[in-house]
């Protein structure tokens, strides 16, 4: 049951997202850098109030190549797609390659919760996944970036000095050695740089 | 999409659905396997088991794991007037075209524990329609339809429900439907008089009445789809022509195969409508 911790040994095959206060930032630059022929699908969970029904794909969606769009339940997962969780609900990989939403109880009072998403997608992806985990003032994501770890995938965290809210990225660090630490613009470079996009000049 | 071969845990996680099914006749092959698993995986804390074989053990040779197990294979997080606009939109397009029928059926498809059958009600009375109509709220967990017919709640969740239901177009307050007693709101008891409270499974069982108005709201979303689509079978059969059903916030027909025997009746809300002659 157990893998062995080759970190990043096979191609990802999807990019997991967390983040809190301080990630809609970074979002804003770095989901504009990725080409709308973006070889994986790309998941986000961040906690925001509902800004209007779509908040926050609908923000993100006018800036960017890649399609942004909101999760839908049971929506199968497509490359050259950011999936952004809906407000309230969480969203869950499943290991056929589709989405599920949940409005179980919020986890460490956040739903949608980063920890949800990081360990479903740990869960059905194994080894081919990246994990991302943003500025936040909470310490939703260190769970998931456990699990990502645990599962031999890749975990990418933003470093604590270079984020709003240094909070959620120091606990992710503390929950997983092997995160690497990253500014806002190397994370950018990495997820342009695994699927053979273009990198940021 | 995974090449290597299942993990044990997910063999194991299968031998037991298959034992609970065997055994019990509660199936939960169907469902949405990322979210029933991670609810599993905490009730193997629960039960202190190493695993879901060990569960297995236990289930099959100590039935009161039984209905402790329920809890964490049904979702039963639930409020009243969740998406007060769904309920608004009922008050204001759904009760003129109920108010045409001498006698009304509500189905409250996975009530849970009871939030969205006493919100119905409580509408239901304040549009004037309560006197015609009989409810049928039913659920798979019996625990849930025991405090589904109990209708006591915390009396820290008011705060929200009241708010909910002022915003759902309400022309009194939600305190004239309980009373209040140590942390709990106890509600009227005559809000369920003409509630019919039934076990019924949208895995197994078959329609039981012919239906004006249906809501399954955030239920759906614990289904894979092939399940989601013999619920909504269900509910195209049960229905009367032009019949009402309501899916939650986040739901859809659009994959299912059954779209086009439904209009969008109001599309924001998820409020659709038997089409025609099918």
């Amino acid at each position: 049951m157990t893998r062995p911790p080759t970190q990043g040994s096979r191609a990802p095959r999807a990019v997991v997202i967390g983040g809190s206060a301080g990630a809609m930032t970074v979002l804003a630059s770095l989901l504009p850098a990725l080409p709308a022929s973006y070889p994986v699908p790309v998941v986000i969970v961040v906690h925001l109030p509902a800004e209007g029904p779509d908040g926050v794909a609908d923000v993100l969606h006018h800036r960017c190549e890649i399609a942004v769009k909101e999760a839908e339940d049971k929506e199968s997962l497509a490359p050259g797609t950011v999936y952004v969780a809906p407000s309230d609900y969480h969203v869950l990989v499943e290991q056929s390659g589709y989405l599920s939403l949940s409005c179980e109880e919020p986890v460490r009072y956040a739903r949608p919760s980063i920890d949800v998403l990081f360990e479903s997608a740990a869960d059905a992806y194994g080894a081919a996944l990246v994990a991302v985990v943003l500025s936040g003032a909470n310490e939703d994501g260190a769970d998931g970036v456990r699990a990502v770890c645990r599962s031999g995938g890749v975990a990418l965290v933003q470093a604590p000095k270079t984020a709003e809210m240094p909070a959620m990225p120091a606990a992710a660090m503390a929950a997983c050695a092997q995160a690497r630490v990253l500014s806002p613009r190397g994370i950018t470079e990495y997820l342009c740089a695994i699927c053979g996009g273009r990198h940021v000049s | 999409m995974r090449t290597a071969p299942a993990q044990r845990g997910d063999v194991e996680l299968r031998l037991l659905l298959d034992a609970l099914y065997e055994t019990y006749q509660y199936d939960f092959r169907g469902y949405s396997m990322a979210s029933l698993k991670r609810r599993l995986s905490h009730a193997l804390e629960r039960f202190g088991c190493p695993s879901f074989s060990v569960l297995q053990h236990k289930l099959l040779h100590d039935a009161s794991v039984l209905p402790r197990l329920l809890e964490y294979l049904t979702v039963t997080v639930s409020e009243m007037f969740r998406d007060p606009g769904f309920f608004r939109t009922l008050r204001q397009d759904v009760v003129p075209h109920l108010k045409t029928y001498p006698s009304i059926k509500v189905w409250v498809a996975g009530c849970s524990t009871g939030e969205e059958l006493y919100s119905l009600a409580i509408l239901f009375r304040e549009e004037g329609l309560e006197a015609r109509t009989t409810f049928y709220a039913t659920d798979i967990n019996p625990d849930s339809l025991k405090r589904a017919e109990a209708g006591v709640y915390e009396l820290d969740r008011m705060a929200l429900f009241t708010d909910n239901h002022r915003r759902s177009g309400a022309r009194c307050s939600l305190s004239d439907y309980y009373t209040a007693a140590y942390d709990a709101a106890v509600f009227d008891k005559t809000l369920r008089r003409r509630t019919v409270f039934s076990d019924h499974s949208l895995v197994s069982d078959s329609v039981f009445a012919e239906i004006q108005l249906i809501s399954c709201r955030n239920v759906l979303i614990y289904f894979d789809r092939p399940l989601q689509d013999r619920a909504i079978g269900l509910f195209h059969e049960a229905l009367v022509r032009n019949g009402f059903l309501g899916l939650g916030a986040k739901e859809t027909l659009r994959f299912s195969r059954y779209a086009p025997a439904f209009a969008e009746f109001a599309p924001r809300e998820r409020i659709y409508r038997k089409g025609g002659d099918r």
